[in-house]
């Protein structure tokens, strides 16, 4: 049950990182379909950090070194989409489905040349990190407490605070509603939408090296992120736009996230004798169904996935 | 005015500018993957990216030649239905983004039908197509209805179909490995017949599925250029409460595109696995790169169901050639980033053709102007 808990808990505070990624992005008006991709580059960069940093480094700033190399390589990663997508006025879908593609292939083509180089016979695109992910956990009795836990409720009521408390949230929100309303008050359109990929770049990482971290001590790049950041893009128009209601909407889909990891310790649920593909694909089956359930009366941003054009009316 | 303007831009043609801005994503692409290989290590960078470009060149004798050329293409045709898949909902105005999911329902019907049932060819085929379609048409149902994300539901069903073929397949899995079993060891009528290609590649793998694949091809382009059907669906694509008003059914439309959209993915498959170049690895962990792939050769063609054809040949030619690359210094998933970053080149497609466009309206001005003076002299005397 423990177990449960917390692996919902850190799954969840993956989905609502990179949720919030998408609702600072969405919100300023661009789609990004590439959180998947912007998840593994940024888990790229934590892993790379954590592979190279001196492991004598105090906990505190260890954790933070590596938190900053993830978010600095999410945020480079996502200026791909902003560049593209805000002043070349690209077709928003294809750029981000590029980046995921791009994302995983780069990833594993440098973590593979790296092992290959320290080591001619290995062929692997495999980063382990045993010893660091020490540094992100704290046990209360049998509960592994993560770190990430409390960076995301940190960062929740901060993105809550952002979007709806200050000046800059509300513009960045009105670039997304009506951008010539914006700019015919002022307003940089452009550069609101500069920030808002950029902030999803810096929250992807984020989510991505959580998500590396989340149960094992090793990543495999070949494999990505395992769709995490289409379910975190689920769990965002679940949670329609909103802080506090993604939130919420995490927490379900980690719990039946978790289950797939966790079902073979209920009794009850291995006495049903489901086969383990089931679990596999009961997050994603939930999230159809919870997208059938709330897409008709969608509250997405009006403007998002249009390019923002001036001289139009 | 005596003289028309009859200097006709070559430029101007919508063809010839998808065409340059093609090649020049297809260089960009290359020049950055031949850059990443000179950081990676400088020594046997050039060589590499040759071997990537040159494929099945790469041998020496003819025969062996012919024979990498005929896999080639052997591969070429699941990408091309893939690539005509994404096509046609993207003309449409759908991002059929569940094509690597459809591809893979349709591997796994074709390959249980042959394994399990011992269906013959055609039965395997249709059961394939069917299996796409079904599953793309929970995608347009989806949309059409409850206004669901394509692009979500899609990827979410790619999971799901990966891990139910996963288990399906396990069925008819060769006991001794992670592959599924062979059909010409089980059930030799499932093989797609050859018609004599066979011995003109000289590969038992060539089969009829690849000038079938290229009759498919240009039947997507008559039935979305020149029918009544076609057009009514463009018209949905492009916006959907005008052809609603128009009386056109647009629910129906976009439901009926998915539904066609899957059906080619699913018949990809069976083209593909039924040849029995390759077999399903049931602890696959990932979709089949080869739907994703698909969207790279779409946007690469022009979205031109012809222009998809030699794309879809040139993703694969330089996917084969992943395979010649210094495999001491360098992974062969340098080709994927090749094609990842050619789909992220081609997001400029529009900018190009925009700034050509620019270009040639410049020098027309100019011309202009020249016409003009030399109108209004003549108009003097």
């Amino acid at each position: 049950m423990l177990l449960l808990i917390q692996y919902t808990l850190i799954f969840a505070s993956v989905l609502i990182l990179v949720a919030l990624g998408g609702c600072f992005s969405e919100h300023s008006g661009v789609i990004n379909l590439g959180l998947e991709g912007i998840m593994v580059m940024g888990a790229l960069g934590g892993a790379l950090g954590m592979r190279f940093l001196p492991i004598g480094i105090p906990g505190f700033f260890y954790i933070l070194l590596v938190l900053l190399f993830a978010i600095l390589v999410g945020v480079l990663y996502s200026s791909l989409l902003a560049v593209a997508a805000i002043n070349f006025r690209a077709d928003q879908t294809i750029v981000g489905t590029a980046l995921n593609m791009l994302g995983t292939a780069a990833a594993t083509v440098i973590v593979k040349a790296m092992n290959t180089a320290a080591n001619p016979n290995d062929v692997s695109s495999i980063i382990q990190y045993i010893e660091p992910k020490k540094k992100f956990i704290v046990y209360f009795g049998s509960f592994e407490f993560n770190w990430f836990m409390l960076i995301t409720l940190i960062i929740l009521a901060g993105a809550w605070f952002v979007l709806y408390k200050t000046k800059f949230g509300l513009r960045l929100m009105a670039c997304g509603e009506h951008p010539q309303a914006a700019d015919s008050v002022g307003i940089n359109v452009h550069k609101m939408r500069w920030s808002g990929v950029l902030i999803s770049g810096a929250l992807g990482g984020l989510g991505g090296i959580c998500y590396i971290l989340a149960g094992v001590s090793e990543w495999r790049f070949e494999y990505g992120v395992a769709g995490f950041g289409f379910l975190a893009l689920a769990v965002m128009i679940f949670g329609q736009w909103k802080p506090t209601r993604i939130a919420l909407a995490a927490l379900m889909f980690g719990f039946f996230r978790a289950l797939s990891n966790t079902y073979m310790g209920f009794g009850f649920l291995q006495a049903l004798n489901l086969p383990s593909t089931i679990y596999n694909m009961l997050p994603y089956i939930i999230s159809i169904i919870v997208l059938a359930l709330t897409s008709k009366n969608s509250k997405a941003p009006k403007a998002e996935g249009i390019p923002y054009d001036k001289g139009q009316r | 005015m005596k003289k028309e303007i009859t200097r006709t831009n070559i430029l101007k043609k919508p063809g010839v500018q998808s065409l340059i801005s093609s090649l020049i994503c297809i260089i960009l692409g290359l020049f950055i993957a031949f850059i990443v290989l000179l950081i990676i290590n400088p020594s046997g960078a050039f060589t590499s990216i040759m071997n990537v470009i040159k494929n099945f060149l790469w041998f020496k004798n003819p025969s062996s030649r012919l024979k990498y050329f005929g896999e080639t293409l052997v591969k070429t045709v699941p990408l091309l239905m893939c690539a005509l898949a994404v096509l046609f909902s993207y003309k449409v105005g759908l991002f059929n983004i569940g094509t690597p999911g459809q591809y893979c329902a349709g591997t796994c019907a074709a390959l249980y039908a042959a394994l399990k049932w011992q269906w013959g060819w055609v039965p395997c085929v249709l059961f394939a197509i069917i299996a796409g379609a079904l599953l793309a048409s929970i995608v347009g149902v989806l949309k059409a209805y409850l206004n669901v994300n394509e692009v979500i539901s899609g990827i979410m069903l790619n999971w799901i179909t990966l891990y139910f073929t996963n288990a399906t397949l396990t069925a008819v899995k060769n006991p001794s490995s992670k592959d599924t079993l062979t059909i010409a060891t089980v059930n030799k009528a499932a093989l797609l017949p050859k018609i004599g290609l066979d011995k003109v590649f000289n590969d038992k793998y060539v089969t009829i599925a690849i000038p079938i694949a290229i009759i498919i091809a240009v039947i997507i382009m008559i039935i979305l250029d020149k029918t009544k059907f076609g057009y009514e669906l463009k018209a949905t694509g492009i916006n959907k409460d005008a052809a609603k008003y128009c009386g056109m059914m647009e629910k129906t439309n976009i439901i009926i595109t998915l539904v066609i959209s899957g059906a080619l993915a699913g018949l990809g498959a069976a083209f593909y696995y039924l040849t029995d170049f390759e077999q399903w690895a049931v602890t696959q962990s990932t979709v089949p790169a080869m739907g994703f792939n698909g969207i790279a050769a779409t946007f690469l063609g022009g979205l031109n169901p012809i222009g998809t054809i030699f794309a879809s040949y040139f993703i694969q030619h330089i996917t084969a050639g992943g395979a010649f690359v210094d495999l001491t210094k360098y992974s062969s998933q340098i080709t994927d980033l090749i094609s990842a970053l050619i789909i992220y080149l081609c997001g400029f497609v529009l900018f190009m053709k925009t700034f050509m466009n620019n270009m040639i309206k410049k020098s027309d001005a100019k011309h202009h102007v020249k016409e003009f003076n030399i109108n209004d002299e003549g108009g003097k005397k």
